[in-house]
């Protein structure tokens, strides 16, 4: 078989993974030191998910004056290119959008691998045209037109509303936000947003670019109906049901941090996220985390977190440590956040028997209900075995059955032949499961 | 660098702005179902950023290529499954 094209880069001293705003954070206090400083991501640009098309359609000043002094800064990106391994302590292997396999070596690592929207499956959850909330947004970032097209959001969060006025600038008509957090919730959160000066003036301007949009609290959908794509949805609100024709239903329930490369190296993850220390270091000596992997919080909370790790992993620990009480308040507003949009007991049962749970593998609801853990499940039903590696289903079996997530192997993402035949990532494969059978 | 590219999904000509992604090229060709699933059914993108793999399309002969990271290119033969 032939092998991949591949390239060892000389060592950095600290390697950032995730190009959104807590890696380039990081990365950007790291390089203040001198330092070899590199940053890979997945995506052909930086921003991550909230910076993403800042670059070509620039809208927030904070976004242009952190490329600003990225540009400035001796680090190098690396775009394109999926961690996918690691085949010792100290080297990562990423495949670029090429195929080639790149050896990335390291002193420092920071995982800034951020987070992905949690989908729960509801009869017709699976049809085109019914997307994530984000999942839209960044498609629109991406050059999709939405002008003119009838657009329901729905789920959970504060997402919401951003994705809202987002499609509403670009053109589309936003029918209605269904927020399933209820009213009284809500209400809390406003009082708890007002010790947050800056928050509360962000509200403020979301309200202002969503004026005559209807914000429904109390309210979910429950199906999507459609032939081969989306025709309309089915809403619920207070035990009343009615039917919406739309173009696209945006549909998203908060967010789950992206885990996986973090339980690879063996770093401990509890209730959800990266567990760290006061300067962000994992479990794992060297290894670092920050922004929405070890618990979401929005951005502001992700930037301080990421200036936090990249100062640490320069040894500027003094540093690191003035900018403890800037993150202790952005922590404050996100667990207020997360007790706001906690998710209701009545989605449990949105999905019908015959529903879709892992759309890998076209696995129901109803052959999942019959098993006690997801390992059994995943064994007799394939579930969260498909090509996402339960990225979309386990977040949603986690609520439904309360089933944890399984420990997780190399690869980490599909990848192709070439890289998995990589001489040094074949030998670490075979360590791996040679230490999981024992 | 020119404002536009132009490729073809499944045999349409479409032009995007330069930087747009091979899935928003496929949906403005009016195509909403980009693969089938295991069991037959259509499916479309769902996340937008290279996590569910449900955008998969065939890139210039190469299959299972995922729509949203892929930044479109002068010439390119996009063939969805669908």
């Amino acid at each position: 078989m032939a092998e991949a094209m591949s390239s060892r880069r000389p060592a950095s001293d600290v390697l950032v993974v995730g190009a959104g705003p807590a890696g380039l954070a990081a990365a950007y206090r790291a390089a203040e030191s001198r330092l070899r400083v590199v940053v890979v991501d997945d995506n052909p640009d930086a921003g991550g998910q909230i910076w993403r098309g800042e670059q070509r359609e620039p809208r927030s000043r904070e976004a242009q004056e952190w490329f600003h002094r990225i540009r400035r800064a001796e680090i190098e990106l690396i775009a394109g290119a999926r961690v996918y391994q690691q085949i010792e302590p100290g080297t990562l292997l990423a495949e670029t959008s090429h195929g080639d396999v790149l050896e990335l070596g390291f002193e420092n690592l920071i995982l800034a691998t951020g987070a992905r929207e949690r989908f729960l499956p509801f009869p017709g959850w699976t049809l085109p045209n019914v997307m994530g909330a984000g999942g839209l947004q960044a498609l629109v970032k991406n050059g999709l037109p939405v002008d003119g097209k009838k657009i329901v959001v729905a789920g959970s969060g504060p997402l919401l509303l951003a994705v809202a006025s987002y499609l509403r600038a670009h053109g589309a008509e936003v029918l209605l936000i269904a927020e399933q957090a209820a009213a009284l919730r809500l209400a809390r959160f406003g009082i708890g947003l007002a010790r947050h000066g800056g928050k509360t003036s962000q509200v403020f301007a979301l309200r202002r670019e969503l004026k005559g949009v209807q914000y429904l609290t109390d309210c979910w959908v429950v199906a999507a109906h459609g032939d081969e794509k989306l025709e309309r949805v089915t809403l619920r609100r207070a035990g009343k049901r009615w039917e919406v024709s739309c173009d696209y239903l945006a549909c998203g329930f908060h967010l789950v941090p992206n885990l996986e490369l973090a339980e690879l190296l063996g770093c401990e993850v509890a209730g959800g996220a990266v567990s760290v220390d006061e300067f962000q270091q994992t479990t794992v000596p060297q290894v670092y985390s920050a922004g929405e992997s070890t618990g979401i919080g929005g951005l502001e909370l992700s930037l301080v977190e990421g200036e936090i790790a990249g100062l640490a992993a320069a040894g500027k620990l003094e540093d690191a440590r003035r900018l403890f009480p800037q993150r202790a308040k952005q922590r404050r507003f996100a667990d207020l956040l997360n007790r706001t949009f906690a998710l209701r007991d009545e989605l449990k049962t949105l999905a019908a028997p015959e529903t879709i749970v892992c759309r890998c593998e076209d696995v129901v609801f109803d052959r999942l209900r019959a098993h006690s853990s997801w390992r059994t499940a995943k064994l007799q039903t394939r579930c969260g075995m498909g090509p996402c590696q339960g990225r979309i289903c386990g977040s949603a079996v986690e609520f439904l059955f309360d089933w944890k997530a399984e420990s997780v192997r190399p690869p980490i993402l599909p990848v192709r032949v070439e890289s998995l035949s990589h001489k040094k990532a074949q030998e670490s494969q075979t360590r791996t499961n040679l230490r999981s059978e024992i | 660098m020119p404002d536009t590219v132009s490729l073809s999904v499944n045999g349409v000509a479409v032009t995007v702005s330069a930087g747009s992604m091979v899935s928003t090229a496929v949906l403005k060709t009016g195509v909403s179902s980009f693969r089938r699933s295991v069991t037959g059914e259509p499916r479309g993108p769902l996340c937008g950023m290279g996590i569910c793999f449900e955008c998969r399309v065939t890139i210039d002969g190469e299959a299972h290529c995922r729509s949203c990271q892929t930044v479109c290119r002068n010439g390119m033969d996009v063939r969805t499954d669908g």
